[in-house]
């Protein structure tokens, strides 16, 4: 067993732990030929504990999204473990994935698509109920209200409504609720707060938050914002082009990233203080993300990392254990060498 | 002084008739200086896009526009289809947010700018490629030559919304209307983008006016900010005036609400609850005062004007934030 990407659970197994987890995608060119295999993710692994919450953080295309997909297994990963509750999932049989299901669920970025625009709210939030077959008509009805009373909406006044009734922040609220239903173990949120106006997108973060702490649940909370997920966080995971780069505990990130990437993605956050003054070219990173079909060698990131050198060309950097307890960063020049790396002026065309 | 580039006077829209009238803005006013970085503020539904389409003469024939739009010292409102036409592209041009549905997904990149500075601009179809070529090279596309002959699905977001900047730019408009331009890109991209707007407003001179409902984004990058709530604008100033001194409850709530990177883990985010009132009801008070935490008996009864309280700097509140002396 290679290093776990994450701190020992302090009594027994993680809830959940990812290993060397490959996610794939073969591409299709006219009349059906191998056109190029593209790796979506590509060796990640990590620890997650009973009641902790792990945000993911990178740009699009990274392989976020494909990894919280690879954990519920849909579709499941190429290689690679994941094992949730001493149980490896991979390779588990649809029978067998049943009632594993019921502790897993997931919140989508957009809950106008990811609810049924005919059903009502009521028959939305009891459909996990019905499926498993849990409790009598009455008792489900009843599970129903309490559910949406916990998520904030008055459940007389909501629940005969349908989705395109409801504004956004209350249909994101009913697809929290229906996720909750099954009283999971773990759930994997997907850009939940990314579509909504920032009041709403402030009292669905506190929802979060809120629900975390008194039902004692774990998250998997995928961001392409590093403000957005520093709320409801314990630890942060930054993906680059299907890789994770750096992962550690919260504070450390923000305070002392050690990746030049997690750097450039904390600088790119516009700041609301005013003292900050006007932006202009601060550390901007250039570039764009290179097509996952053809990564660059060595280090992903080094195509537009300020402080790429030879070596970041011919080989690809492990994830290694620096700084504090549990913090580690897949890089050959972190950012150690001087005291302050927030303030350390990233070199960047621009 | 000069003349300002935009003049707008008491400017409302109102959609439908009769039974339910949408009053989507209610009498906005303000000026734009030639080369001026301004932003509006607010969250969806605050009437912001509707106004930027004012501005542009591109709302429905079933909108009701009164007031003034005063471009260059000429009247935009109730202009006639065949003026505004020139109206558009050559004096503004506007930067959508979504640059997937703003690019015509079976044209060149290379024609639909030229097809913009053709319909503009006098020039032969050699002088507007050539143009076209230059103008993919001042927006920092790389191999310009060759994305000129490349399609849409070819170009990643970020290249596609820097196209779609070359089109807006193809008759060197004298304002730029941003209109949620990066929102739907990620924050480096967005960072690149916002940076690109800045510098080639230095070089070429041009107005910029960013819509959108990102605080943090206005603050980082306007000089002047507009804040605008149910169809008015509730404060406005200079940038750091403005998030320096916040007046106005509803913008210290917008601020409040954003997610930052200095705060502890675990914290909730101070919140205010409800949604904003139904514009098809006029309410005789103020319309934040249902939401707004320092409500009184005289904020349901009396609508609060946008008034010059400070050097430069409007609200439109009884009781602004720090302000409250004994009375």
């Amino acid at each position: 067993m290679t290093e776990a990407a994450g701190p020992a659970a302090p009594g027994g197994a993680p809830l959940l732990e990812v290993r060397h987890l490959v996610q794939e995608f073969v591409l299709r060119d006219y009349g059906g030929a191998k056109g190029g295999v593209l790796q979506a993710v590509a060796d990640v692994s990590f620890d997650l504990n009973s009641g902790e919450t792990l945000g993911i953080v990178g740009e699009t295309g990274s392989g976020k999204s494909t990894l919280a997909r690879s954990v519920i297994q849909a579709p499941p990963p190429k290689h690679g473990s994941v094992i949730f509750e001493g149980k490896d999932l991979v390779g588990m049989s649809h029978r067998a994935m049943k009632p594993v299901r019921r502790d897993l669920q997931m919140v989508f970025q957009d809950p106008f698509t990811s609810l049924d625009p005919k059903w009502t709210v009521s028959r939305i939030v009891a459909e996990p109920l019905v499926a498993y077959g849990v409790g009598s008509r009455a008792e489900r009805r009843e599970r129903v209200n309490s559910l949406l009373d916990l998520v904030g909406l008055d459940p007389g006044g909501y629940g005969g409504r349908r989705p395109r009734e409801l504004s956004g922040g209350q249909a994101q609220r009913v697809a929290i609720a229906r996720a909750l239903v099954l009283e999971p173990k773990l759930i994997l949120c997907d850009e939940p707060v990314s579509s909504l106006d920032v009041l709403v997108q402030a009292q669905v973060l506190n929802l979060f938050e809120r629900l975390r702490s008194d039902l004692r649940l774990s998250y998997l909370f995928i961001a392409h914002d590093l403000a957005m997920v520093k709320q409801v966080s314990d630890r942060i995971a930054v993906m680059y082009l299907g890789k994770l780069c750096e992962i550690g505990p919260v504070r450390d990130i923000y305070r002392r990233p050690l990746h030049p990437y997690t750097l450039a993605l904390l600088d790119s956050i516009p700041n609301p203080d005013p003292s900050a003054g006007r932006r202009e070219s601060a550390h901007v990173i250039s570039g764009e993300l290179p097509s996952p079909l053809n990564p660059p060698s060595g280090c992903r990131f080094r195509t537009r990392c300020p402080r790429a050198q030879e070596r970041c060309a011919q080989e690809a950097p492990e994830l290694r254990s620096l700084g504090t307890e549990g913090h580690l960063v897949a890089c050959h020049f972190p950012l150690i060498d001087v005291s302050g790396p927030r303030r350390e002026p990233a070199a960047v065309s621009g | 002084m000069a003349d300002p580039l935009l003049d707008v006077t008491d400017l409302r829209v109102r959609f439908g008739s009769r039974g339910r009238a949408v009053h989507a803005v209610q009498g906005i006013s303000f000026t734009i200086e030639p080369g001026q970085t301004m932003a509006i503020i607010g969250e969806s539904g605050s009437g912001k896009t509707v106004s930027a389409y004012a501005l542009m003469g591109l709302l429905p024939r079933t909108a009701q526009v009164s007031g003034s739009i005063r471009f260059k010292g000429i009247e935009v409102v109730g202009l006639g289809e065949k003026a505004l036409q020139d109206h558009r592209g050559r004096n503004v041009a506007m930067v959508f947010q979504n640059p997937e549905r703003s690019l015509n997904p079976t044209m060149k990149v290379g024609s639909q700018i030229t097809e913009a500075i053709r319909r503009h601009l006098s020039m032969s179809r050699e002088q507007a490629h050539e143009r076209a070529v230059a103008l993919l090279r001042t927006v920092r596309i790389p191999a310009a030559e060759r994305r000129f002959h490349e399609y849409p699905h070819q170009l990643s977001g970020g290249m596609r919304q820097r196209v779609i900047i070359a089109i807006a730019l193809a008759c060197e408009p004298a304002l730029l209307i941003a209109d949620e331009a990066t929102t739907a890109l990620d924050v480096t991209t967005q960072a690149q983008i916002m940076n690109l707007l800045l510098d080639l407003q230095q070089e070429l001179g041009t107005a910029l006016l960013m819509i959108s409902h990102d605080l943090a984004l206005a603050a980082s990058y306007a000089e002047e900010v507009m804040v605008m709530y149910a169809g008015r604008i509730v404060e406005q100033a200079a940038a750091p005036d403005l998030f320096g001194n916040v007046r106005m409850p509803y913008t210290r709530a917008l601020l409040d609400a954003i997610p930052r990177t200095d705060t502890e883990p675990h914290m909730l985010l101070p919140v205010i609850g409800g949604r904003p009132p139904d514009l098809s009801a006029i309410s005789p008070g103020c319309s934040f005062a249902p939401r707004c935490p320092e409500a009184r008996q005289d904020c349901r009864q009396r609508i609060p004007p946008l008034e010059q309280h400070e050097m430069d700097h409007w609200w439109a509140c009884w009781h602004p934030c720090g302000k409250e002396t004994a009375s």
